[in-house]
Parts: structure tokens; C-alpha cells; sequence
């Protein structure tokens, strides 16, 4: 492999990477804090991609449907929260597992009832639709920078929020112990319900940024689902920055898979998740 | 609480009521039924791990699927394999994959175990889906049906469906009632006892390593003897047999019947395959009917199918009480 082509193949990873994390950071806040294992999350990764789709067949820019979808995201997670996830918290985790695998039969129905089970493609924005040439054969589209940029600016962004505000303290104090937060007169079921619609946020919009690149199609969601699990876990469930480092690992190693062993490439991810967790069963970055 | 007579009565009224359907019922519906039966022998052996042991894998799927596959490549191409071999075979094949996998496993806990059995499960999938030792993703026919001769007496034929329908329910019965006397056994009271305190049962001086990986074994074993019949059944083995969508419909059976309860596990199939057929019956998009059936049970059944009757009866007294 010539220094051209395993560039290009570091910025895929770091992009496919980056992009995981945005699903899996939500993830593993809502199990962290909630202590609600959420099947239906790569749903919210497959809404989030139509959504883009229609929202740029209507207002014809990318960019402006991702402004539009992002509160409409938030506003699907507040409201999930408050009509079915609020009967969850004190559920086994398995009838948690059994209520969202529900979910997402019903949210992949509705969207085959709402758009049909047609491959749609979603144009780049015309700002960013250029390529930069790396040799005379090779050159690198703009819009996946755009998106590994994007992705860096979100991940600093959670970082303040959690390290920084009040909210992100509330949310610190939650995942410790939650009932020495109510205690102190916190408002939990409004901290749960922002914790919630955000990771739902955080999950569509990755699905808005990806759409351009991966195109939208039914299923989508599952296998962003289970990669996403693989991180949580790998990170140590509840850490998000377990996730991050787990998600750069995994976007390496699937890419790297890709074009080291072709043959075997879909192995890759779980291998290095076998492997991780033999080394450390919970997680490399996992909460005392 | 029900009476155990009524209950044993009611067990018995549903085998004969199994053993009678083939002869009543059209031979589509024999053939669902029969699909249902091996996926409840699928759900019996992960009810061992989930609902006795506490342990909850989320890739039961790979025994399933790995001695569905056995029994393909054990197979001469065009000709029938015997099958008191074969069986058998499939089934080893099966438990010393749990084995050699729950070796790893089993060193997890919780969400975690869940997630390294899945991963393990996934990897067996791309095994079969990318490479050419099972016909790839297309998956592989099995071209003849084994042949059930012994000492020159061929007692069934599984070409016959209805032969195949009561070895079916025939297994079924076995492994019901072999699994009913392994959890009588010692063995299976330190199970139970795992799954309530394993810290108890380790101070009390018992491997508990060791027994789960037995249960682990045997659970792989009994899932095995579920994906032989299942191809046998429908003669063609895919990778979807691997996949994690199969594990989590197995799952959903054990949660759905009540889990820790053995003909709860067989409700579950029942009900979960029953709905499936039906709502696909009426209309294209059944899953979204499928989808607000499950959530409405989580919501409004706790305890599964298997706490219905007792939760029902409960329901009357009262009412009566009043009255």
C-alpha cells in the first residue's frame, strides 16, 4: 500500500469512526444514566437518514434539512421518553430488550409506509461537492472531511457539556448514583428526558450526515445498532469517552479489515471486540 | 397458584391435540406447525442458559445454525447421509462449538456477556457468509434427507411429512422431559442456584465455571438438535440461520413465554411464529402490528404468557371474594 492510498484509507477510518461515535455516545449516556438498554437507537440513526432524505427533497438543500431535523429529532426523543421509556426504568433489562426490539419492527414499517423500500441517494451539498486531487489518480471528496469536522466540533461540544455546565454536572452526578440526585432536589425525570432526546438528536443527525455518503436504505439502522453495542462495550459501558476511543479503534479496524483481508473483513469488528474484552471483561475505560 | 393436576392435564391435553393436528389440519399448516415445534426445542435450550442459569446469550443462533450446516456438509452430495450418524454428529458438532466458545464467554458477566456471545455468534456468521465452505451468502441445499435405516429396517421416511411431523413433536416431548429431569438433578439445583447468588454457591464449594459451561455445552448441544431438524425440514441452510435477528427471536420467545419455565418457552414459539403467520396473513406490513404486540405485552403482561393463567386466576378469586 503506497503512503496516497493508505492516507485516503486513515481519513475513511477516522470518518467512519468518528461518525459511529456520534450513535454510540448517546448509547451509552442513556445506559449509563438511565440504565435502559436501547434496541431501538439504530433506529434513530435510520430516521434520522430519511429524514434527511425527504427534508432535502422538499426544501432541495442538505444543510437546511439538517437544521429542521435536528429539533424534530430531539422533540421524537423528549416525546418517546415521556409515553414509553418512562415505564422502563424499573423493568428487567430484558423486557427493555423486548419493548425496543418492538419499536423497531414498528418504526421500519412505518417507514416503509411512509417512503416505500426504495434505495434512495441524497445529494452533497454544492459547497461542499468538490474532491481534493492527492496524486493524479487519487483525490478525496471535501464532504467527508466535512463530516470528520463536524464530528471533532460535537465531540469537543459534549465534552464542555458534561465537563463544563451545570447540566452536564446533574448528568455526572446521575450516572453515579441516582437516588442521592433526587435527593438533593433534582428534577430527574426532566435531566432523564433531555439525556434521552439528545442521544436520539445526536443518532438522527448521524444518520443526516452519513446519508450523502452511504446512500438510504431499509435496514440501515441494524447494523449501525450492533457496531454501536460493540463500542459501548468495548469502551465500558456508561463512559463516553470509552466510546470515543472505541469507536476510532473500530472505524480502524473495520476499514483497515476491509483492505488488508477482504475476505474476511466483516470478522474484523469482532475479533477486536473478543479480544478487548478478554483482556478487560468490562470495557477498557470501565466506571468504578 | 394453578393445582399441578390441571396443569399436568392441560400438558397433556396439548400433545394430544399436537398429535392430532397433522391428521385434521391441511399439510401447509402441519409444515408451520412443525417449523413451530423446532423452533420451541430452540427456545427450551435457551431457556436452560436464560431463565435457569441467568445466563442471556444473544447468539444462540450459532448452534442453531452451525449444526444446521454440519448436517449439509456431512451429507454425501446427492445421496442421503444415515441418520443415526448424522444426528448425533450435528449435535457434537453444535456442543463442542458452545464449548470451545463458552470457554471464552463465560468469563464475562451481564452486559457484557451478552455482547461477547453476540460477537462470537457474529463471527460465526461472516464465517459461513464469506467464504465458500457453505455456498456464501446463497446458502447451500441439502440435496437428500437423511435416511433413517438401521439394520436394514427403515422404520420413517423423512421424505414423508408426516413422519417428519412426528419426529418432530417425538423430540420435542424428549427434550422437554429430559430437560425436565437434568434441573431435578443436583446438577441442574446448582444451576438455579447460579442464577440466584453465584457468590453463595461458589463459597458453598461448587466450580460454578464448570457448570455453567456445562449448561453452555448442553444448551449448544440441544440448539443444535433444533437447527438439524430445521434443515431437515426445509432442505436449504443460509447464513441468516447465524444471524443475530434469529438469536433475538429465540430470545423473545424465552421473555415472551415466561422465562425460567420450560412450556412457557414452547407458548412462546407458539405465539410469537402464530402472530407472524397470521398478521402476515392480513397485510404486507405485519411487522407493524407484530411490533405494537410486543410492546403492549411488555407493558401490560409482566412475567410472560407462562404468568397469565396463574395471574387470571388470581384475577377471579378476587372477583368471587367480592361477589
Amino acid at each position: 500500500m503506497d503512503l496516497t492510498t493508505f492516507l485516503i484509507q486513515v481519513l475513511n477510518a477516522l470518518q467512519y469512526g468518528l461518525l459511529l461515535f456520534l450513535v454510540a455516545s448517546g448509547l451509552t449516556l442513556v445506559f449509563g444514566i438511565m440504565g435502559i438498554i436501547n434496541l431501538a437507537h439504530g433506529s434513530f440513526y435510520m430516521i434520522g437518514a430519511y429524514m434527511a432524505f425527504v427534508l432535502t427533497s422538499m426544501t432541495g438543500n442538505l444543510m437546511l434539512a439538517i437544521a429542521l431535523g435536528i429539533p424534530l429529532a430531539f422533540a421524537l426523543g423528549a416525546l418517546l421518553e415521556k409515553l414509553l421509556f418512562v415505564h422502563l426504568y424499573k423493568r428487567d433489562h430484558l423486557e427493555q430488550v423486548l419493548l425496543t426490539y418492538g419499536l423497531i419492527l414498528i418504526f421500519e414499517e412505518l417507514r416503509s409506509l411512509a417512503v416505500g423500500d426504495d434505495v434512495h441517494g441524497v445529494a452533497i451539498p454544492a459547497l461542499f461537492s468538490a474532491s481534493i486531487p492527492l496524486s493524479e489518480t487519487l483525490s478525496y471528496p471535501v464532504y467527508r472531511l466535512v463530516i470528520s469536522a463536524v464530528c471533532v466540533v460535537l465531540a469537543v461540544g459534549l465534552y464542555v457539556l458534561i465537563q463544563k455546565t451545570r447540566l452536564g454536572m446533574m448528568i455526572r452526578a446521575g450516572s453515579h448514583d441516582r437516588e442521592m440526585v433526587q435527593a438533593l432536589g433534582i428534577d430527574i425525570n426532566r435531566l432523564y428526558m433531555i439525556v434521552f432526546a439528545l442521544g436520539v438528536a445526536l443518532a438522527a443527525l448521524a444518520g443526516m450526515l452519513a446519508a450523502p455518503v452511504s446512500s438510504v436504505y431499509p435496514g440501515m439502522g441494524a447494523s449501525v445498532l450492533i457496531i454501536s453495542f460493540v463500542i459501548v462495550v468495548i469502551g465500558g459501558v456508561g463512559s463516553v469517552w470509552g466510546a470515543l476511543v472505541a469507536a476510532l479503534v473500530i472505524g480502524f479496524a473495520d476499514t483497515f479489515g476491509k483492505v488488508l483481508v477482504p475476505e474476511l473483513a466483516g470478522l474484523a469488528v469482532y475479533l477486536v471486540m473478543a479480544a478487548v474484552l478478554l483482556w478487560r471483561p468490562e470495557g477498557i475505560f470501565r466506571k468504578g | 397458584m394453578i393445582p399441578a393436576s390441571i396443569s399436568i392435564a392441560f400438558r397433556i391435553a396439548a400433545l394430544l391435540a399436537l398429535a392430532a393436528f397433522p391428521l385434521v389440519g391441511s399439510e401447509f399448516y402441519a409444515e408451520v406447525v412443525a417449523k413451530i415445534l423446532i423452533l420451541a426445542i430452540f427456545a427450551m435450550s435457551l431457556d436452560l442458559l436464560v431463565g435457569f442459569t441467568g445466563l442471556v446469550s444473544f447468539g444462540h443462533a450459532a448452534y442453531f445454525g452451525i449444526a444446521a450446516y454440519a448436517v449439509v456438509l456431512f451429507s454425501p452430495p446427492f445421496a442421503a447421509a444415515n441418520l443415526w450418524w448424522v444426528l448425533p454428529a450435528s449435535m457434537a458438532v453444535a456442543a463442542a462449538a458452545a464449548f470451545v466458545i463458552g470457554l471464552f464467554v463465560l468469563r464475562t458477566k451481564g452486559i457484557y456477556f451478552i455482547m461477547v456471545t453476540l460477537a462470537f455468534a457474529q463471527m460465526t456468521y461472516y464465517i459461513f457468509h464469506d467464504t465458500a465452505l457453505g455456498g456464501g451468502s446463497d446458502g447451500i441445499y441439502l440435496d437428500l434427507k437423511p435416511d433413517a435405516t438401521v439394520a436394514g429396517i427403515t422404520p420413517f421416511d423423512f421424505a414423508e411429512p408426516l413422519h417428519l411431523y412426528y419426529f418432530v413433536l417425538a423430540a420435542l416431548v424428549a427434550v422437554y422431559v429430559f430437560l425436565t429431569l437434568v434441573l431435578r438433578s443436583p446438577f441442574g439445583r446448582v444451576l438455579v442456584g447460579i442464577r440466584s447468588n453465584e457468590h453463595r454457591m461458589r463459597s458453598l464449594g461448587y466450580a460454578t465455571f464448570w457448570y455453567k459451561l456445562a449448561a453452555f455445552t448442553l444448551a449448544g448441544g440441544l440448539a443444535g438438535l433444533a437447527g438439524f431438524l430445521y434443515a431437515v425440514l426445509f432442505g436449504f441452510v443460509t447464513p441468516e440461520y447465524l444471524s443475530w435477528h434469529k438469536s433475538g427471536d429465540v430470545l423473545l420467545m424465552v421473555i415472551l413465554g415466561g422465562m425460567g419455565n420450560l412450556a412457557g418457552a414452547i407458548a412462546g414459539a407458539f405465539a410469537l411464529v402464530g402472530l407472524q403467520e397470521l398478521f402476515s396473513d392480513w397485510t404486507k406490513h405485519w411487522q407493524l402490528l407484530m411490533g405494537g404486540v410486543i410492546v403492549a405485552a411488555v407493558l401490560f403482561m409482566p412475567g410472560g404468557l407462562a404468568a397469565l393463567p396463574g395471574r387470571l386466576i388470581t384475577l377471579l378469586q378476587k372477583r368471587s371474594g367480592r361477589g
